[in-house]
């Protein structure tokens, strides 16, 4: 398969602590990659480098073939979804929505199966000050979803949802990918990436630990269960 | 840019702070040119308030608000816009809301009691210095990734322009009170933006006569056409320099 993401020789520094030494990996279209690492490993960080949010120390990336430094355009291609989504306060719903389509300048071809699941267009006269974190999760992930983009990358996307609002962002997830989309997921909650991942990336100290796919990490470990096979593998 | 600088501004009107600055600039401004007949010496007045209190709203809003919608910036890092235009957007969107609650508070007012040169001086000069600080607030929200040390050093600025810079002065001129130093002033005033507007504003005005031999020799320089040239470009380039740093830095800050 293609590979959309590539990541060459990346390294970035925060001060003295270096929190991402010679990352090189590539991420093909069509699947879920779940990227797990204790905190502080660079999960983060490698995230908000493919997004430009970070500037690299050295190495590169390259979005389709092409270097994503001091371009921006690539980020038309791509739907994230922030840990913590916070907001202009005394912006409404609606208009948050209607600004980030006035910002991208799309206004067809939108993909509104979240904000209805979620109920969102029932609120649009609320400003974003008066939401809960949950719903400005929800929010947040009905944006990252709304320009149909072929790569989603999505930060702790079901940390803080109601188990009932995840499940329907779990089920989104997989329609996406059975569209052929590649899906980037940081998280925590290992039965989640159970569920969901076709690839499992473990980042430990700014390195790849390993990056295979789920079936040969169970098979090699001999586990049913990706908790079990992680222990496993690391101890 | 102008689209984020349309929602920033759309954003700040709705504020309660920004409506008080307006309502508080109208009410010192009307208050003062009621209470006395002589214009001139209300636009004395005026301007020995508003360049205490202009500066000091536009750096501090202008931080505060910076630091707010530090995650808003983050959202828009991810979507398809050159951070440059980001930053444009901010500062435009920023500045557009501060400028128009100066404009309504000083500028109506003053046109409305004291259309004249010196009336209209005031009010380019205050708008220049509310852009002046505003860039000094980016600049210092750029260098600073804590909301709370970035306030600080944006009030250390403005520190350091209305009291320090005094201070300082004093001591060189006391220290050297041997030489001759009016033209030397001269160029020191260059780097201070309130000082700058303040001598600009005041020579407007007949007291400079008052301000006796510096006044005069400030009255030659800052009087003549070369002078206020000077002046309007100094201030000028406390309001882009700090804004063209702050830009550099940004392109390349991690978010």
């Amino acid at each position: 398969m293609e590979d959309i993401i590539q990541i060459k020789q990346l390294q970035k520094s925060f001060g003295k602590l270096q929190v991402l030494k010679q990352v090189d990996c590539n991420f093909s279209r069509g699947g879920i990659v779940g990227v797990l690492g204790p905190n502080a490993a660079g999960k983060t960080t490698l995230i908000k480098s493919i997004l430009g949010m970070v500037i690299p120390d050295g190495g590169e990336i390259l979005f389709d073939g092409k270097s994503i430094a001091n371009s921006f355009e690539y980020k038309k291609n791509i739907g994230y979804m922030p840990q913590i989504g916070r907001y202009p306060d005394n912006m409404k719903i609606g208009d948050l929505f209607d600004m980030m389509k006035d910002l991208r300048g799309v206004y067809e071809h939108l993909d509104t199966d979240l904000i209805a699941a979620y109920g969102l267009d029932a609120m649009y006269n609320k400003a974003m000050h008066t939401l809960s974190g949950g719903t400005r999760q929800k929010v947040s992930a009905a944006l990252a979803f709304l320009f149909n983009p072929p790569v989603l990358i999505l930060d702790e996307p079901t940390a803080g949802l109601d188990p009932l609002s995840a499940e329907i962002l779990k089920d989104k997830i997989l329609q996406e990918k059975a569209k052929g989309k590649l899906i980037l997921i940081t998280s925590h909650i290992l039965n989640e990436v159970d569920e969901l991942a076709d690839k499992v990336m473990y980042l430990l100290d700014g390195n790849i630990k390993f990056y295979k796919t789920l079936a040969d990490l169970k098979a090699e470990t001999g586990e049913q269960r990706l908790g079990k096979a992680l222990t496993k593998i690391l101890s | 840019m102008f689209k984020i600088a349309k929602y920033i501004s759309l954003d700040i009107i709705k504020s309660k702070v920004i409506i008080a600055y307006t309502l508080l600039l109208a009410a010192i401004c009307v208050s003062i040119f009621m209470a006395d007949e002589d214009v001139t010496k209300g636009l004395v007045s005026i301007t020995t308030v508003m360049l205490i209190i202009v500066p000091l709203v536009s750096v501090v809003y202008a931080t505060t608000y910076y630091f707010n919608a530090s995650e808003f910036t983050e959202l828009l890092v991810s979507q398809p816009i050159s951070r440059k235009n980001i930053l444009m957007g901010k500062y435009l969107g920023i500045s557009a809301a501060i400028l128009g609650a100066f404009l309504l508070g000083v500028g109506v007012p003053v046109l409305l009691f004291a259309l004249s040169v010196t009336g209209l001086t005031l009010i380019l000069t205050g708008s220049l210095l509310t852009l002046c600080f505003i860039s000094l607030a980016f600049l210092s929200s750029v260098l600073m990734r804590d909301k709370a040390k970035g306030i600080g050093l944006a009030l250390m600025m403005w520190f350091y322009c209305s009291i320090i810079f005094d201070g300082l002065v004093l001591v060189f001129l006391f220290a050297f009170s041997d030489y001759p130093l009016e033209k030397v002033l001269i160029a020191i005033t260059a780097f201070n933006p309130i000082d700058l507007a303040r001598i600009l504003i005041l020579l407007q005005l007949d007291i400079a006569a008052l301000m006796g031999y510096t006044g005069a020799l400030y009255q030659q320089f800052f009087g003549s056409g070369i002078g206020i040239a000077f002046t309007l470009i100094m201030l000028m380039v406390w309001f882009l320099l700090p804004l063209w740093a702050s830009l550099r830095i940004f392109k390349k800050k991690d978010l």
